[in-house]
């Protein structure tokens, strides 16, 4: 009894004390939990459809977000990851009828590698340069898969690839799974010692390697993490559309991580996510009425711009700047309402 | 073969110029990536289309009314868009993402997601050296080197020009030499939208005009910039030449060239930026603080 007793007391306390203690954590706990229980309400497959499609994207503009927001290596080209990842795992799929859970994994890792090899000419760039640059990189190799056509299908790409699962709900929950998963391992690779070495990265890079990191390494690193989390997005994209097709590599999509990025508010992983279970549903939303169909691109662009005129630091930030204030002294966050911080017992405000 | 070589890449390689100066020039001067460039080049080419076909205007008048409207417009999205966040760079990049979203599908619902195909605007042909020159590309020549040639002047001879030199080469003491920075500011983007346009305008009835029309523009125009180097104005003009050349060699020479032609340019961008970080003409980094 003490046994089952013990691991409920820490859940609760853990709960109590970290996660409620903050109106933002509690946000997220309550809304992972309404993901995972979606499909006891609804099983309608096109709103599974559309959760499934929303969480791919959330894990492809929050690995956007730790090499751009994090290391500040701004990439204009993160579809390339997306798109090897599918690429990848599709074409072992349907040349070699590998099950999905191999071609997955074989095209994250692809992707990871395409990563630290995209990051080796751009170690020499900075700053716009390097944004650029990054532009050109899938667009090469969608000239290359061009080139080939039977061995790539050209410009109708890959089809029928296997499924992951072939339950709609079944998809569903590997897919919620998967995003939580990971993307709390890229909150969690943010905040611990890597990540704020990526901080340093961005802010000055001089000054961090006259304090002995090996900044090319770490840079490497912010790359390979990245590219392994968009090619993740990618080849779970491939098998749950069943079609690897030049649209994964496309400016359009590499320009939608950006915009999710910094809509959603950079260098904080759970911007970009929120951003994404915004304006993706939103689109689909929108497509509901003939009668907007056509526009809802036009739609989409004037949010962000007129979003972005009253927050120009994303949505998140200036959210949580509302609910939340930072204790002067031990810098830990605190609901608005409290009087003395929760940590260290010092006056607010 | 050659001939068509050398022909298709000097028109190309002029409207690359147009529109690869004027992205250096505001970029140079504000630090605006503006994506939204090349959208500007085809709001003027679907301008000087619905004016000369649908509204039936002589061509002078649908020429300049395109130009013309297309740098007013400019103008505007600066002040009301671009101003406000002027201190947040990743919110100034993506503003241009969404202003060019917003023309693209503005253009799609108001025209449709066809090609459309513009007649000449002077037509005929002429031998030279043995290939079949139109008058609308030797017009585009022209008038390539005359923008260009116009712009030099602006930018050397005049005194806008020397606050423009000033402002791009230092922000802040052109700022404390009494400029009114800001100001400037917004005429370089009239003037690089302005070269944009025409660019577009000569080009409609070069190519078919559709809402998708800015992507491919936009690619090459970043590639020719950052080969010559961010912001050096020679850099672009030479960096467009190579660039467009390099393509009209892919397509004529190579199998499959037209789908390789962007993949060689972009490659051949990234070779460059390995030997040279900052580009052809680019000024190096000081590590900037």
């Amino acid at each position: 009894m003490r046994a089952l007793i013990y691991p409920i007391r820490r859940a609760y306390i853990l709960l109590r004390t970290e996660v409620f203690a903050l109106p933002s954590r509690a946000v997220v706990f309550l809304f992972s939990l309404a993901l995972l229980l979606l499909p006891l309400y609804s099983t309608d497959p096109y709103v599974l459809r559309i959760v499934i499609m929303t969480c791919v994207f959330a894990i492809f503009a929050a690995s956007w977000d730790l090499l751009a927001g994090y290391t500040g290596q701004v990439n204009f080209g993160h579809a390339l990851f997306f798109g090897i990842g599918a690429y990848a795992s599709s074409l072992l799929n349907y040349h070699f009828q590998l099950s999905p859970w191999i071609t997955i994994p074989i095209g994250a890792i692809s992707a990871m590698l395409g990563g630290i090899l995209v990051g080796i000419p751009c170690l020499r760039l900075r700053g716009s340069y390097l944004s650029l640059a990054t532009l050109a990189f899938p667009l090469i190799l969608i000239g290359l898969l061009f080139a080939f056509p039977g061995f790539s299908g050209g410009e109708l790409g890959i089809s029928g690839i296997q499924r992951l699962f072939t339950y709609p709900v079944h998809n569903y929950y590997a897919a919620v799974i998967l995003m939580l998963v990971l993307c709390f391992a890229m909150w969690k690779i943010g905040d611990s010692n890597t990540g704020l070495i990526f901080h340093a990265i961005r802010e000055d890079e001089v000054a961090a390697r006259a304090s002995g990191i090996n900044t090319k390494r770490y840079k490497l690193l912010a790359f390979g993490l990245s590219g392994l989390f968009a090619g993740i997005a990618g080849a779970f994209f491939a098998h749950f559309i069943r079609i690897a097709g030049p649209s994964t590599l496309e400016v359009a999509l590499s320009f939608q991580a950006v915009i999710w990025g910094i809509f959603g508010g950079v260098a904080t992983i759970y911007g970009p996510v929120v951003a994404v279970f915004i304006l993706y549903p939103l689109t689909e939303a929108v497509a509901v009425f003939p009668a907007l169909r056509e526009y809802r691109l036009l739609i989409l662009a004037i949010v962000v711009l007129l979003v972005l005129l009253f927050m120009p630091q994303g949505l998140t930030p200036w959210l949580r700047n509302k609910i939340e204030t930072v204790c002067r002294r031990c810098k830990n966050r605190n609901v608005f309402w409290r009087r003395e911080c929760r940590v260290c017992g010092t006056e607010l405000h | 073969m050659f001939q068509d070589i050398l022909i298709t890449g000097l028109v190309n390689g002029g409207v690359y110029a147009l529109l690869a100066v004027g992205f250096s020039l505001i970029f140079g001067v504000a630090r605006i990536v503006n994506i939204a460039h090349t959208a500007f080049y085809m709001l003027a080419a679907y301008l000087v289309y619905a004016f000369l076909n649908i509204a039936g205007l002589p061509l002078l008048v649908s020429v300049i009314l395109a130009v013309g409207l297309v740098t007013a417009l400019s103008m505007v999205c600066y002040k009301l868009v671009i101003e406000p966040v002027r201190e947040y760079e990743s919110a100034v990049l993506i503003a241009t993402i969404a202003l060019a979203l917003i023309f693209q599908e503005s253009l799609l619902l108001t025209f449709g997601g066809n090609f459309l195909g513009s007649p000449t605007l002077i037509a005929g042909n002429m031998d030279v050296a043995g290939v079949r020159v139109t008058y609308q590309q030797l017009l585009t020549i022209v008038v390539v080197a005359l923008v260009l040639a116009g712009t030099w002047f602006l930018l050397h001879k005049t005194r806008l020009g020397l606050a423009i030199r000033a402002t791009a080469n230092d922000l802040e003491v052109a700022n404390l030499m009494g400029m009114n920075v800001g100001r400037i500011a917004m005429y370089t983007v009239a003037i690089s939208v302005a070269l944009a346009a025409i660019a577009g305008v000569v080009v409609a009835p070069l190519f078919v005009v559709d809402p998708l029309m800015w992507l491919a523009p936009l690619v090459t125009m970043l590639a020719i910039v950052v080969l010559g180097g961010l912001g050096s104005l020679k850099g672009s003009l030479i960096g467009a030449f190579i660039i467009a050349y390099v393509e009209a060699i892919t397509v004529f020479t190579v199998p499959a060239g037209s789908f390789l032609k962007g993949a060689v340019a972009l490659s051949i961008m990234v070779v460059v930026l390995l030997i040279r970080p900052e580009g052809l003409f680019g000024v190096a980094f000081e590590e900037e603080r």
